[in-house]
């Protein structure tokens, strides 16, 4: 499944500075997995050895939160990873 | 032509580690006179850069963000270029567990090069034998069945997180090695990592119950002597503590400490080529443990008899109104002789002394928090 993934600033050192890049897969983990493949590291910056996502890191599927990464998607979809509020 | 090439070979530099990225202070030959450049990593939290002396050339950087997970960095250039490990240091699948940042990095024995171990937090310990590109849990510790009795749960934690650190390696013995946790305790291994053992006796835990424990204990900061390899001194959450082995029963040394300085604090630092010879920076532990300097007038303070005495060593520092302090790796030593003792304050500043602590000057300001200093 062709998507778009919206990236925020503090990972664009990995997309090399690219804020938006297109990806193929049937899930969002299929997405992250690709993601790091091309982007090495990326992954473990945003999920956890335990596969979890971060606990500063959000997900959206076509604006709607994904609390795991199990969704599924379709083609076209828009997949925004989100740097939440962390201050200090 | 030699003099000029032993004149550079004596230009240090420091690393520095903060809250919000890498800075270095470059000296000249003569130590006077300090350039500071940065930062590296700008926004990154930098609670490690530590530098081999083995090749010269390769440092490594423990770094997280706010917002992003633990990663190492990696330069083969003394920090002109970065690239990121392949595989940082992770819990395994099946641990429950996850590494919230990698707090530690020591590197490996002489023989080995390219290793190098890592300490984290929540406690675990790592791995490198390709100079810091892959790191591999060693499974003796953070597997071991006792691991979390030795660890504790959330409440025996440190208020910023139960960490990993103090990774000693014995010279004459790769296989010899030594950690500390906050908390936890100080720990032998034998046979590389593979078992470990408890090495508290002696060590007062006044924050637990029992009179005795073997373990559960917060050691802030153990350094073995490199000449010396039997001898370890241990700045402790409960005092200042020396062992000499093959004893297993630590020597509590707080009682030299002025009553109105007391004997707590994080940092200890060892001469590199005395070790009779230590420096440690005193804090306020008492009541509620502000962490600051006792009575806002920061001083070290030396020792040259093993810590059998103690003397204050404030001259160029702040007299009063001075409230900073400094953590655990944020203090050390070069190899040079007179020796250089430099420390980082939570207050941004690096200030160094080029006659072994007997007087201070400032060599930056205005920088973040500084977690750690080294040098390369």
């Amino acid at each position: 499944m062709p998507v778009r993934v919206l990236i925020p600033g503090p990972l664009r050192s990995y997309t090399s500075e690219s804020s938006v890049v297109a990806a193929s897969g049937e899930s969002l983990a299929a997405i992250v997995d690709e993601l790091d493949q091309r982007y090495p590291g990326i992954r473990f910056r945003i999920i956890d050895e335990q596969g979890a996502i971060r606990r500063h890191i959000k997900f959206f599927v076509n604006g709607v939160q994904a609390m795991n990464l199990q969704p599924r998607l379709q083609d076209d979809d828009e997949v925004m990873i989100v740097c939440a509020l962390s201050g200090g | 032509m030699a003099q000029a090439n032993a004149a550079r070979e004596r230009r240090l530099t420091l690393l520095v580690s903060t809250r919000k990225g890498l800075w270095r202070a470059q000296g000249d030959a003569t130590r006077r006179s300090w350039k500071l450049s940065g930062p590296q990593f700008l926004g990154h939290i930098i609670h490690h850069c530590v530098a081999d002396p083995r090749d010269g050339k390769t440092w490594l950087v423990a770094a997280r963000t706010g917002h992003l997970g633990p990663t190492i960095f990696r330069s083969s250039d003394r920090g002109r270029s970065w690239h990121e490990a392949k595989q940082p240091p992770a819990l395994r699948e099946c641990s429950g567990r996850v590494v919230d940042l990698t707090f530690w990095l020591t590197q490996g024995h002489s023989s080995q090069p390219g290793t190098w171990y890592a300490g984290t937090s929540p406690q675990g310990l790592f791995r490198s034998d390709d100079a810091g590109a892959t790191w591999r849990g060693i499974d003796g510790f953070n597997e071991h069945p006792q691991r979390k009795s030795w660890c504790g749960g959330d409440q025996d934690q440190t208020p910023d997180g139960a960490k990993l650190h103090s990774v000693l390696i014995d010279p004459r013995d790769a296989n010899h090695l030594y950690i500390a946790m906050s908390s936890g305790g100080v720990f032998e291994s034998n046979d590389a990592g593979a078992g470990w053992h408890p090495l508290n006796r002696g060590v007062r835990a006044d924050f637990l119950p029992m009179p005795d424990p073997e373990f559960g204990h917060d050691p802030h900061c153990v350094r073995l002597h490199p000449a010396a390899p039997d001898r370890l001194y241990q700045q402790n959450h409960c005092g200042i503590y020396r062992l000499d082995r093959p004893s297993d029963r630590w020597e509590d040394l707080s009682a030299a400490m002025p009553r109105s300085v007391g004997a707590i604090g994080f940092p200890m630092v060892l001469h590199p080529g005395d070790p009779d010879t230590l420096w440690v920076f005193p804090m306020d532990g008492s009541s509620v443990w502000p962490r600051v300097s006792p009575g806002g007038k920061p001083a070290v303070y030396r020792s040259v008899n093993g810590g059998k005495s103690w003397q204050r060593q404030a001259t160029g520092l702040p007299k009063l109104q001075a409230w900073f302090t400094v953590k655990r790796q944020a203090m050390t030593a070069d190899a040079l002789a007179p020796a250089g003792v430099y420390f980082g304050t939570t207050s941004g500043e690096v200030w160094g002394s080029r006659d072994e602590g007997r007087s201070w000057k400032c060599l930056a300001a205005h920088l973040p928090h500084i977690y750690a200093i080294e040098v390369a």
